[in-house]
């Protein structure tokens, strides 16, 4: 019954928040966006699964019933954690309180929709980590983008109605593609299934329950499915070519709904594809390999040269996602332990570093109402704190150790170079880390440009340092970095515990 | 129950609401000034509500249902209470209930608003009579016990010109749509010799030189059921009438009048043309319903796409949505096990389209009384001064366009999915695209209230009305819209019990 107090919990407070007076619904809202974190801490200390969730293992809070019933199949309330969803759970419970403190300076108007709509998304999305029926599911995949669209729409920058329509359009264009490749895929997996249990259907794949269906036959509609479903994840990662959202909805959302949908919707994406495309459908997975692997390191490269010629602090981070996303996507293809659990790790470090970034481009937007890179310098002299915790941040993403981005993509080099299910194995990987190298340069002359040097920026008032609730979530997010980085264990113990059943999914011929 | 009380309590659903019809007509010609708009409107949602319970309390009883003795039937047949009768009943009372609760503030200043609450209300008991109705002659008289009213209430204001000519137009199609009906039933008749629908049946399956006669006859009473669903090709009143009529009315003829044609499509056609013996005698209904949907879904959805004003996007949505509910009679084929899913799915989304596009034309109702415009840009930043009211908008274009949160998403997921399982892939596919078509214009109407700015500042002061019941309404249709998603295993469960009363 824990995940589910701590979901309906998450909605209470949203509805409880939506109804607050303006003046303190963002103290509200932060208190009670405590109380998941603490939940989330819980379930952690007491976290006992084993394995995989969908290939057999034992789910940790295991809870489910009956819903309804269609076509012959039970639909169900089924939710339980595993070490892929649990740190997902963790990191979305942490990330959302600090958004709601760092948006304490910039929102500025109807605040109490702002901090309910947050909580609300909040709770949709322990309800994707955590639920394992299809259909529950989707329906909570689906309403993270309402709150997301009246986030951008209404409190976003001057092209935010654009940004939010966009937004809600490709995303939820993805879905339908994704919907109608799985569902085809329940109904090609006939009387073999009798609930949308991905547990279940996991296991009638792997048993070879596909019949023909509509004249399609089972190996074509296997892969069929895999290519809608994994287009439709695609959108949502974003992976090359289908990233051309996520500029425009970064930069004109506000800040702390940036940190969220960098943090946190992304990773949606790349959990669902290890979730049902590679968990799911390995043996395509594999025989895709190859072009999936090129989309990834298209993605590195691609991302980098974007953010390379940006001028924008916060379209610069934005692409940089993009580059930080086909890390994880080529560590998934590899399918080998350190590769699918680096993946995995990835996802938390990248939650926390592109947070972290996003949230003090923030702050110095707050101060300086810019973030054009030609238009401020010497930063580092008026607000020295923050400027102090960017570079790190910025350190952070470019991989150095001891720092978390380093881990993750430290296991998925390891996992990817000489790994046996992907050919040419190791030219994958020497051209994904040259995206490092270009991390490096646009992160590094970016923060030369804006924040050393002597300070030049004409204002009519004092830029000086943030407030204390301001920087406040910058030191934590730093602090948790560093202990991920130092101690990957606390977390990649558990991702490879999960990870490994996917791997064995995979015989490879070598 | 049955064993206990005399069998024409069956029919207290109907009879609640007639009688509540009659006595605020009573009320109304013995003491014309002692009426008050506020006790007429409580008095006949009171007669709803308690019509609704009574049905309610009749599906949990199992009243009709093959488990406590099977269908009641009454005057020799021509009446029969099943479980099909009570889901649709619930659905009549339900929105009746809601639109005479909005009707309260929206005939504020109305001279003679009594008349609409007796009027609404025996149109609802012809709604009532249409779903126990087992004969083609109560059908036809159940059917124009629904219309006459109907047509006065689109005119209901007589002094809006919109309105006169919306009325007389939704009159003369009426007129012509039920003069082609009855001839059909006058041919069915001619061809079997019964107008009851079991003994229609068993005449249907050894017509021999008749079959002809008797397909003119089905194919004009398709047209019939076309007329009252708003179905292509008889589907030019609707948008007019839906436009000029008072937005509650627009409620009522949108939500429980389709409702209930589509009661008589799915009784009439399984239970007087059996889909197996039809096509034996070489009517293949099913595919004239699967080209009529096709197209309405298309039409209605594609028409709603291009329109200006915010009721007649919903005027030609509501089209679409009959499209999507015709497919639980398009995608019938013969001995399937996958009809009875079909049609409970088609059935269960009447019931939550009766919410959700209710909940819609009173939203346009408040609209309407606060005064604000008709258009898209009209609605420009209405969030900002009732925040509560566009939420539950935003709640009602969301489950139309059947997005995953809300019940529109349900009811359209198990309808598709019926009709895939039943072979016809492509209309589920169809409906599909028209759904993703929706999905534009419905977020129109939440893009301009939430995101847009108003065009002048002053535009929206005339919302400083607090219309309380009208927002207890919209509430009310909000919340069932929310509900019903995790409550939908009931709906569906009654809907396909429903359904299979008709196989």
């Amino acid at each position: 019954m824990i995940l589910e107090a701590l979901i309906g919990f998450t909605f209470l407070a949203a509805l409880v928040v939506l109804l607050a007076p303006n003046a303190w619904a963002g103290r509200l809202a932060f208190a009670l966006s405590a109380v998941p974190f603490v939940g989330s801490l819980y379930l952690w200390s007491r976290f006992d699964a084993v394995g995989n969730a969908l290939t057999g293992g034992t789910i940790a809070f295991e809870s489910r019933y009956e819903w309804i019933e269609v076509g012959g199949r039970t639909v169900s309330w089924f939710v339980g954690l595993d070490g892929i969803s649990l740190p997902l759970v963790v990191l979305t419970t942490f990330l959302v309180p600090l958004a709601i403190l760092s948006a304490w300076t910039p929102v500025d108007s109807r605040q109490s929709q702002f901090y309910g709509l947050m909580l609300f998304m909040e709770a949709n999305l322990l309800g994707v980590f955590t639920a394992l029926d299809f259909f529950l599911w989707f329906v909570f995949w689906e309403a993270v983008l309402v709150p997301m669209y009246f986030l951008i729409g209404i409190w976003g920058g001057p092209r935010r109605k654009y940004a939010a329509i966009k937004f809600f359009v490709y995303t939820n264009a993805a879905s339908l593609l994704m919907f109608i490749g799985f569902m085809s895929l329940t109904f090609a997996l006939g009387d073999s299934i009798g609930s949308l249990a991905l547990p279940e259907i996991t296991q009638a794949i792997a048993d070879g329950g596909l019949e023909t269906w509509f004249g399609i036959s089972p190996g074509r509609m296997a892969m069929v499915a895999f290519l809608a479903t994994f287009a439709g994840f695609a959108v949502k990662v974003p992976i090359v070519p289908f990233h051309t959202w996520l500029p425009d909805a970064h930069v004109e959302a506000p800040t702390p709904v940036s940190v969220l949908l960098a943090g946190v919707l992304l990773k949606m994406g790349t959990y669902a594809l290890l979730r049902f495309n590679f968990t799911m459908l390995p043996e395509q997975a594999s025989a895709l390999a190859v072009p999936i692997a090129a989309i990834a390191v298209i993605s590195v490269i691609y991302g980098a040269m974007l953010a390379l010629a940006q001028k924008d602090l916060k379209r610069i981070v934005a692409y940089s996602s993009v580059s930080s996303m086909g890390y994880v996507i080529l560590g998934l293809v590899v399918f080998t332990e350190y590769g699918v659990g680096g993946a995995t790790f990835q996802m938390v470090a990248h939650g926390l570093i592109s947070g972290l970034m996003f949230m003090a481009v923030g702050v110095v937007y707050n101060a300086t109402h810019t973030r054009m890179v030609g238009d401020m310098a010497g930063m580092a002299d008026r607000m020295p704190v923050t400027v102090g915790i960017l570079v790190a941040g910025a350190f952070g993403y470019m991989g150095l150790p001891l720092m978390a981005g380093f881990a993750g993509e430290f296991f998925i080099f390891v996992g990817a170079f000489g790994a046996p299910a992907l050919p040419y194995a190791p030219v994958f990987t020497a051209l994904a880390m040259f995206g490092i190298v270009i991390v490096a340069g646009y992160l590094l002359s970016a923060m030369q440009k804006t924040l050393f040097g002597p300070f030049r920026l004409e204002t009519d008032y004092e830029v000086g340092p943030a407030p204390f609730h301001d920087v406040a979530p910058l030191a934590v997010l730093l602090a948790a970095i560093i202990v991920l980085g130092v101690a990957p264990d606390v977390f990649f113990e558990m991702i490879r515990d999960a990870a490994m059943p996917v791997v064995e999914g995979v015989s490879v011929d070598v | 129950m049955s064993s206990v009380t005399p069998a024409w309590t069956a029919l207290s659903p109907a009879l609640l609401l007639g009688l509540t019809g009659l006595a605020l007509l009573l009320v109304d010609t013995i003491r014309p000034n002692e009426r008050s708009n506020t006790s007429m409107a409580v008095v006949s949602a009171l007669g709803a509500l308690a019509s609704l319970s009574v049905t309610v309390w009749f599906v949990v009883a199992g009243t009709g249902h093959a488990d406590t003795g099977g269908a009641i039937t009454l005057l020799e047949g021509a009446v029969k209470v099943d479980t099909l009768a009570l889901f649709f009943t619930a659905i009549f009372a339900s929105v009746t209930a809601l639109v005479v609760v909005a009707a309260h503030d929206y005939f504020h200043d109305h001279q003679n608003p009594a008349a609409f609450y007796s009027l609404t209300l025996f149109a609802a008991t012809g709604m009532a009579l249409l779903a126990v109705a087992n004969s083609l002659a109560v059908v036809f008289v159940a059917l124009e016990m629904v219309s006459l009213p109907s047509y006065a209430l689109v005119a209901f204001l007589k002094k809006n010109r919109g309105s006169v000519e919306a009325g007389l137009k939704y009159f003369l199609v009426g007129a012509l749509s039920s003069a082609v009906f009855l001839f059909g039933i006058s041919l069915v008749y001619a061809a079997t010799g019964s107008l009851v629908f079991g003994e229609v049946a068993s005449a249907v399956e050894s017509l021999d030189a008749l079959a002809g006669v008797a397909g003119i006859g089905i194919v004009m009473i398709v047209g019939g059921v076309a007329f009252k669903t708003a179905s292509v090709p008889f589907h030019f009143w609707a948008p007019e009438a839906y436009e000029g009529a008072p937005a509650p009315v627009s409620a009522f003829l949108s939500s429980a009048s389709k409702a209930a044609g589509f009661v008589v499509a799915f009784r009439v056609f399984t239970e007087a043309f059996p889909l197996g013996a039809s096509v034996a005698a070489g009517i293949d209904w099913a595919l004239a319903f699967a080209a009529v949907a096709a197209v309405t879904m298309t039409l209605g959805n594609f028409a709603a796409a291009v329109q200006e004003e915010v009721k007649r996007m919903l005027a030609y949505s509501s089209i679409g949505h009959a499209g999507y509910a015709l497919i639980g009679l398009a995608a019938l084929s013969t001995g399937s096990a996958g009809n009875e899913a079909v049609m409970g799915a088609a059935m269960a989304h009447l019931l939550v389209y009766g919410f959700m596009n209710t909940g819609a034309f009173l939203f346009v109702a408040m609209a309407e009384r606060w005064g604000i415009g008709r258009t898209f840009e009209d609605y420009a930043g209405l969030a900002r001064r009732a925040p509560v009211a566009c939420t539950a908008m935003a709640v009602f274009m969301f489950s139309l366009a059947g997005l995953p949160p809300f019940a529109g998403f349900f009811s359209k997921y198990f309808l598709f999915m019926g009709a895939i399982e039943n072979g016809f892939l492509w209309l589920a596919g169809l409906g599909a695209v028209n759904s993703v078509v929706s999905l534009y214009y419905y977020s129109r109407v939440v893009r301009a209230m939430f995101l847009d700015d108003p065009a002048t500042p002053s535009a929206l002061d005339a919302i400083d009305v607090r219309p309380t019941a009208l927002y207890a309404a919209v509430v009310f249709a909000a919340v069932a819209t929310v509900l019903l998603l995790p409550g939908f295993g009931p709906v569906i469960d009654a809907a396909e019990a429903a359904a299979a009363a008709l196989f």
